[in-house]
């Protein structure tokens, strides 16, 4: 077996681009739902918005890069105002619900606008100016393990700072009054309206926040990728996404990114090491052939879940005691 | 009653304000904090609430009785803004208050717990207490990224909560979380929290349901003791020996409707309340009401 291979795979996974999209969009669903009890189901959109957005403003319309960057944030925004409005008045499970259609919707007109947006094949050419700002000359080669070319280690520094930033400002957010009531809004909604606060306002605002930390996960999938498709943005991807936030336990600052980096360690380990051991006849062929490994690694990972789940239901970083209040 | 040396000033004055407040559903009170007309709450057919004229006087202690299913919690939600009516106008401190949403009410001082109650449990004690504050700067998004704007007020905010906490004996739980408190210390901290809000009337749905008996006692003080520090207190409870305690006014309600008023010693003894209590009407047995109405004193003067 070729233990430098899944060790470098492994270990690349941690620090990754991909890795780095997936925490963005954790920390984004982790105000949403560890804080604010709103249960979003299609934090993949605001990803899909902010992606499109930018690669539509430059590619497609052919304006300047940083007015991309502008327009793909205020789609998050928009999108979380029109998700808003009528549900936030409404029980949490309809949210859920509008969440859920939404993001299909709107992967769904990605394909649909092919005359703007690609269709199904997407948009490309719109990261240059990115790449031109790259400071990084040469590409990172730790010995045999670890290569990261000049273009991905431009993108990951970009991405660390943006996870920096974004989990500064909700560790910031969730000490101050404005994150007291956020999390009151989780416990129990009536009783924070008693006190004369409004929830829907501060419930808008969670879901804009939110939505827009998550949509600079989008922008680290565009630029990363130097591609939009629309299936990127999946229901998978609000699941996986869904996994992180409780892998790290939810309503924890660095449970999103620390909870990322262990689902694709977790997963790349996986994917690494069973061909290699079908290959070295470790596992036999009439149990597993190295077609298969790929669906496997999967359910692998969906079992750790559930024992994760049973065993340790508040993640790596919450505190049992809380998890086990029982809500009212 | 009057012959009491040692009254609290609170007492006396609900008294005096109260003395000459005819016993009659809709009496014109001297100095109404809230005053409610013609609120209608329909439920597709049934209709739960029709209040013709209530008031509700400032600084005394009225409680809004009545079997189950009479409305009174459904009058409550509406007076607070928690459900709305179908028909009706009230007003809290001269201000019209129907179709203002709850949160607003709460902001204009009046200010209510819940019958099932509402501690937040993944919260601390202490930042549930601090939560009721209102006019918090931090409370703002962007306000609140700075801690120096709203440190200040932080600290004034957790004075005044740690005080409360000491004064409902809930100190030692301050750094608990709320869902480890019991049924008891939770309804407490319930009315505490609702201090911190500094409403000039507050509103308690069902305050000693699920209590001990020993905690009873202390929560009964602490509603006394709302009322010595100024405020109104209106409040739902079947109980009729708690209600006889601490109860300046009593509100009757059955079937939606306001079918008495007066003091606990008139309403207790009213023939209405106690058809209203026993069914008299449903069961069609006839009774004498006087006679019922001794045996009713009878058994509760006993304790």
């Amino acid at each position: 077996m070729n233990f430098e291979v899944i060790a470098g795979v492994s270990l690349e996974s941690l620090i990754n681009a991909q890795m780095i999209a997936y925490a963005l969009a954790a920390i984004g669903l982790n105000v949403h739902f560890g804080y604010t009890g709103l249960l979003n189901f299609g934090q993949s959109a605001f990803l899909g918005v902010a992606a499109y957005g930018l690669a539509m403003t430059v590619a497609t319309f052919g304006l300047p890069f940083w007015l991309g960057l502008i327009v793909g944030l205020l789609s998050a925004v928009v999108l979380a105002l029109l998700l808003g409005v009528p549900t936030l008045r409404l029980r949490a499970d309809y949210l859920a619900i509008v969440t859920i259609a939404a993001a299909e919707i709107v992967r769904l007109l990605f394909r649909y606008f092919s005359e703007y947006t690609g269709g199904s094949d997407g948009l490309q050419a719109f990261s240059d100016d990115f790449y031109a700002m790259n400071p990084y000359g040469s590409a990172l080669e730790i010995g045999n393990l670890i290569s990261f070319s000049a273009r991905e280690l431009w993108i990951m520094t970009v991405g660390w700072v943006l996870i920096a930033i974004s989990v500064t400002i909700v560790l910031f957010a969730m000490r101050s009054p404005w994150g007291r009531v956020i999390k009151a809004i989780r416990e129990d909604e009536d009783a924070v309206r008693s006190l004369g606060k409004n929830v829907v306002s501060y419930k808008m605002q969670a879901l804009v926040l939110g939505g827009v930390l998550g949509s600079l996960g989008g922008y680290v999938i565009a630029l990363g990728n130097a591609a939009v498709q629309p299936d990127t943005f999946g229901t998978e991807f609000t699941f996986y996404a869904y996994a992180i936030v409780i892998l790290g336990g939810a309503a924890r600052v660095f449970g999103p990114v620390a909870g990322s980096m262990i689902f694709w360690f977790l997963l790349a380990f996986v994917n690494a090491t069973l061909p290699e051991a079908i290959r070295a006849g470790y596992i036999p062929t009439w149990l597993m052939t190295e077609t298969q490994a790929g669906a496997v690694q999967y359910i692998l990972v969906g079992l750790g879940l559930m024992l994760l789940l049973i065993f340790r239901p508040q993640g790596l970083f919450g505190d049992k005691k809380e998890v086990m209040l029982d809500g009212r | 009653m009057a012959a009491d040396t040692n009254v609290p000033p609170g007492v006396a004055k609900a008294r005096e304000a109260l003395k000459d407040v005819p016993h009659e559903p809709g009496a014109k009170k001297k100095d109404p904090i809230l005053v409610a007309d013609k609120v209608v709450r329909r439920f597709g057919g049934l209709t739960a609430v029709q209040v013709d004229h209530i008031e509700i006087q400032r600084g005394a202690i009225t409680a809004l009785i009545g079997p189950n299913g009479a409305g009174k919690t459904t009058f409550f939600n509406l007076l607070t803004g928690f459900d709305k009516p179908n028909e009706g106008n009230w007003t809290f401190n001269n201000d019209p208050l129907a179709g203002v949403p709850p949160y607003k009410v709460a902001r204009k001082g009046m200010v209510r717990t819940f019958q099932l109650t509402k501690a937040l449990s993944r919260l601390s004690v202490i930042d549930n207490m601090r939560l009721g504050a209102t006019g918090q700067k931090g409370e703002s998004f962007w306000q609140g990224l700075i801690p120096a704007l709203w440190k200040s007020q932080e600290e004034e905010i957790t004075k005044r909560a740690d005080e409360l906490l000491v004064r409902f004996k809930l100190d030692a739980k301050r750094g608990d979380f709320a869902g480890s408190l019991s049924g008891g210390q939770r309804k407490l901290l319930e009315m505490a929290r609702a201090l911190m809000v500094q409403p000039d009337m507050v509103m308690l749905d069902e305050p000693m349901a699920g209590v001990n008996p020993a905690l009873t006692q202390s929560l009964l003080g602490h509603v006394k003791s709302l009322r010595e520090d100024g405020m109104t207190v209106l409040f739902v409870e079947h109980d009729m020996d708690m209600v006889r305690d601490i109860s300046d006014w009593v509100i009757v309600m059955g079937q939606g409707q306001v079918i008495a008023e007066g003091t606990p010693d008139t309403v207790m003894a009213d023939p209405r309340v106690i058809d209203a209590y026993l069914g008299a009407h449903h069961d069609g047995t006839a009774h004498d009401s006087a006679e019922v109405a001794a045996e009713v004193e009878g058994g509760k003067s006993d304790e």
